[in-house]
């Protein structure tokens, strides 16, 4: 088979199933139960360590 | 010792440019060779004071170093007048033909200023502020001082090296004729040198990060680094005719080259323009609005959504052309589907200030914020119309095009960027507030009655001009000439310079107020501040 035959079939049947799964295991990863005190304390990250870097990972806020 | 290593390196460069500059094929060339000759003969001398004198005490890890980001908001301004000025003259250039100079022929027509135009609001504009931005945020959010030490530095002197070589070349006619990639193929591989240098010094601060999160903004910045390196490398696989010229002949061919071409020419849109912006979006807005965004867990799917289906839409730039139309048919799907990761991030962005409205009231800045998001929701949504086939037959090679890149551009680019400077000179610069609220107003109304009246003037001509080119007569004749559509187009053509005239003006009084912010507002209390910190 001619590499560009290859590469088509393979892309619109293994590749395409690989990517929309890793796509689908992302979403479903994001909502999973308990991600929300995760993700609440994730996202006020921006309000910390506005003026001097964090002296240790403790003691970051 | 470095510094003999660094004073050897230097030496051997400028004693090449020395040479290349002499034997130099064309002129844009040899103006390049004079320029890197200059350049690293400077260095050589500014290394050389500084050998083997005492070394400075090492940087304490205690501080953010911001002196980059300070020079990066300056070349962000400075660069954003130079695009804005460069696209309002081209602008009259095509209502008024006389301005197309005969004694700057061959320099300062429209073809030579428009690539001109193009990277300097692009690549200048938009890629110091992103550099600059990027570099705060990660910081920040990170917890964790810069990764590198001078090597950020070195990002931001060579990205903007890089921007003088590009805008000189195209000026005395060195490109590669591929939109938005036109520099020629030694200022490619300058820019791939140091475009890793700027991966290395990101994804460095992110690994040293004392937060056990990334927070999402650096993973925006993360994928536009990446990506673009990618795009910039495929795009650009080049080989000069010679080493002392600046001609080069393209890798691919034919529509494999307008495919890699289109490729890299909407994710430059895609990943520069957007993912990058996003990120700034996703730490700026949040910031100003002094609440955590609306959704986070939302946020994580925009993310991974909007790089997922971005980098398949290039095709629809090659609709009824030599492309399999397979190509141009999933090019034209992904761009639809891609209207609602992009809507999604919009709303994300906006309902961070549910709860916080009445913000629009008081503060211009956030108002410049949310008029940015506004004009991103527009434009993904006018991208994914203009990419169905049927639409596209209408639209393409018509000013339309045009007016949708700059709703686009000047929007969201320009407004998030401008809200991202308001809010970081009074920090940079240790300042209590800005100089004054009302010129940021007046800026705001400037730049958004500009892009309104470039926005719709480009609508009307685009549309004009489209069912124009196809309009036939009882016997199937064309009914227009070309020449005709163009002498229809002029009204619409002189409402778009004015509107290019107020977006300048209102970036200028931008540069004013920022100006006067560090030279005249009230400095913050001196023992909070940063600098002070930075100081011990």
């Amino acid at each position: 088979m001619e590499t560009y035959s290859l590469l088509r079939e393979f892309a619109d049947s293994w590749m395409l199933l690989v990517l929309f799964t890793f796509f689908v295991g992302v979403i479903l990863w994001a909502i999973r139960p308990g991600s929300n005190k995760t993700h609440r304390e994730t996202a006020s990250i921006p309000f910390r360590n506005e003026d001097k870097p964090a002296a240790s990972k403790e003691a970051r806020t | 010792m470095l510094n003999y290593i660094k004073l050897i390196a230097l030496g051997l460069i400028t004693l090449f440019a020395m040479i290349a500059a002499s034997y130099a094929r064309d002129l844009a060339y040899q103006v390049h060779a004079i320029i890197i000759m200059a350049v690293s003969a400077g260095l050589f001398l500014w290394t050389l004071r500084n050998t083997d004198e005492p070394v400075p005490a090492a940087v304490l890890e205690t501080s953010y170093m911001d002196g980059v980001v300070r020079y990066g908001v300056i070349a962000t301004a400075f660069w954003g007048v130079v695009g804005f000025l460069a696209g309002t003259f081209i602008a009259f250039q095509l209502a008024f033909p006389v301005l197309n100079f005969d004694w700057a022929q061959g320099y300062m027509n429209f073809g030579r200023l428009r690539p001109l135009h193009t990277s300097a609001v692009i690549f200048a504009f938009g890629g110091n502020a992103l550099i600059a931005t990027s570099f705060y945020i990660v910081q920040r959010t990170s917890a964790a001082r810069l990764w590198g030490g001078n090597l950020g530095w070195f990002v931001f002197w060579g990205y903007n090296l890089f921007i003088v070589l590009a805008a000189t070349g195209y000026l005395l006619g060195a490109t590669q004729s591929k939109e938005y990639a036109e520099p020629e193929w030694y200022v490619d591989l300058w820019l791939t040198i140091v475009w890793l240098a700027y991966l290395a010094v990101f994804l460095g601060t992110i690994i040293k990060r004392k937060e056990p999160h990334i927070y999402v903004a650096n993973w925006f910045f993360l994928s536009f680094i990446i990506t673009v390196a990618m795009l910039h490398v495929f795009n650009n696989l080049s080989i000069p005719v010679s080493i002392f010229g600046s001609k080069s002949v393209q890798v691919f061919a034919g529509v494999q080259d307008a495919m890699v071409q289109w490729w890299y020419g909407h994710n430059a849109v895609g990943f520069f323009l957007t993912a990058g912006f996003l990120g700034m979006m996703y730490y700026f807005v949040p910031k100003q609005a002094e609440r955590p965004v609306f959704s986070y867990k939302l946020s994580i799917i925009h993310f991974w959504a909007l790089i997922f289906l971005y980098i398949w839409a290039g095709p629809h730039h090659l609709h009824y052309t030599a492309l399999p139309d397979w190509a141009s048919t999933l090019g034209m799907v992904f761009s639809i589907v891609l209207w609602m990761p992009s809507w999604g991030g919009m709303i994300n962005g906006l309902m961070t200030l549910s709860g916080a409205w009445d913000k629009l009231r008081t503060d211009p800045v956030i108002r410049m914020m949310v008029i940015s998001l506004g004009f991103y929701g527009m434009s993904t949504f006018e991208g994914p119309m203009m990419s169905i086939r049927a639409v596209n037959s209408l639209s393409h090679y018509t000013d339309w095009t045009i007016g949708h890149v700059h709703s686009g551009a000047l929007g969201w680019n320009g407004m998030i960027t401008f809200g991202a400077l308001y809010f970081l000179v009074p920090k940079l610069w240790n300042r209590e507030r800005l100089y004054s609220l009302s010129m940021v107003s007046w800026h705001f109304w400037l730049a958004t009655i500009g892009i309104i009246l470039y926005a719709a003037s480009m609508w009307v001509t685009g549309i004009m001009e489209g069912l124009m080119w196809r309009e036939v007569d009882a016997n199937g004749f064309l009914v227009n000439s070309f020449a005709d559509t163009v002498s229809a187009k002029f009204p619409m053509y002189v409402v778009r310079a004015l509107g290019g005239v107020m977006y300048v003006a209102g970036a200028l009084i931008m540069c004013y107020n920022l100006w006067m912010t560090v030279k005249r507002s009230p400095a913050k209390d001196a023992a909070a501040s940063p600098a002070a910190v930075a100081a011990e």
